[in-house]
């Protein structure tokens, strides 16, 4: 079986790119092993405190805490990206794996097809 | 080999799907095959049957429609983002008793299922972002 990754790379509210990305991600898991990796402004999804109920929109970042239960093992991170925005792994919601560029590279040749939002 | 699209963007906010149609055009006239094309995202406004652009412009959702038509090319627009976008079919606007239905006929309204079905039986996904 192929093995999916999922990349989210868009800030959580501007856009719908990251509440459909992660549709997509669930749906993923019903079918393949997939594996989370948050790119650029994709990791202020995951910041802990969020309170878009002032904008009229979801705070979807709780699903990600359950992706765990759909088979995602692991949710990465860029490290690069993260210290950029001023973050450390404990400002998000849900667990994550920090990975250098060497690394981010690895994943992408891991897996069989990438999806991205 | 078999290849499948996904486009992201909306028909005239960026390059997305008019650089994917011309993808789908290059892997057919390689000798390849187009497994799927899956519009995303803002991407489900390509597939609206009212678009009338100027003659002399680019008419991206006409060149779907004849890509299609051409070379029977599968174009799935994802549900979920269809229906909050308005991107209606006769069934869904009965569905939800709206007072009219706008998605070309080319096009078929589908479940993410099959964007994760086109990337674990293509050889190649290629997605065009917005």
């Amino acid at each position: 079986m192929k093995k999916l990754m999922f990349v989210q790379t868009h800030a959580p509210h501007g856009s719908l790119f990251g509440q459909e990305g992660l549709d997509a991600i669930l749906m993923g898991t019903a079918f393949a092993e997939c594996t989370v990796l948050l790119l650029a402004d994709g990791i202020f999804q995951l910041l802990d405190g969020q309170t878009p109920a002032a904008l009229g929109t979801r705070d979807y970042s709780v699903t990600y805490g359950a992706l765990k239960d759909y088979g995602v093992s692991t949710i990465y991170c860029s490290a690069s990206d993260l210290a950029t925005r001023g973050l450390v792994p404990s400002d998000l919601t849900v667990d994550v794996t920090p990975v250098d560029d060497d690394r981010i590279k690895a994943l992408f040749a891991e897996h069989d097809v990438i999806f991205s939002a | 080999m078999k290849f499948a699209i996904v486009v992201h963007g909306a028909p005239y906010a960026s390059g997305s799907s008019w650089s994917a149609l011309h993808f789908a055009r290059a892997v057919i006239r390689s000798g390849h095959e187009i497994y799927r094309v899956f519009f995303y995202h803002d991407a489900v406004y390509t597939a609206s049957a009212l678009m009338a652009p100027p003659q002399d412009e680019l008419d991206v959702h006409g060149q779907w429609v004849d890509l299609s038509k051409q070379h029977t090319v599968e174009l799935v627009v994802c549900i979920a983002s269809s229906l909050r976008r308005g991107m209606l079919d006769e069934t869904e606007a009965d569905r939800y008793e709206k007072p009219g239905h706008n998605l070309d006929d080319a096009f078929v309204i589908s479940g993410l299922g099959q964007l994760i079905d086109a990337g674990l039986n293509a050889d190649r996904l290629v997605t065009f972002g917005a």
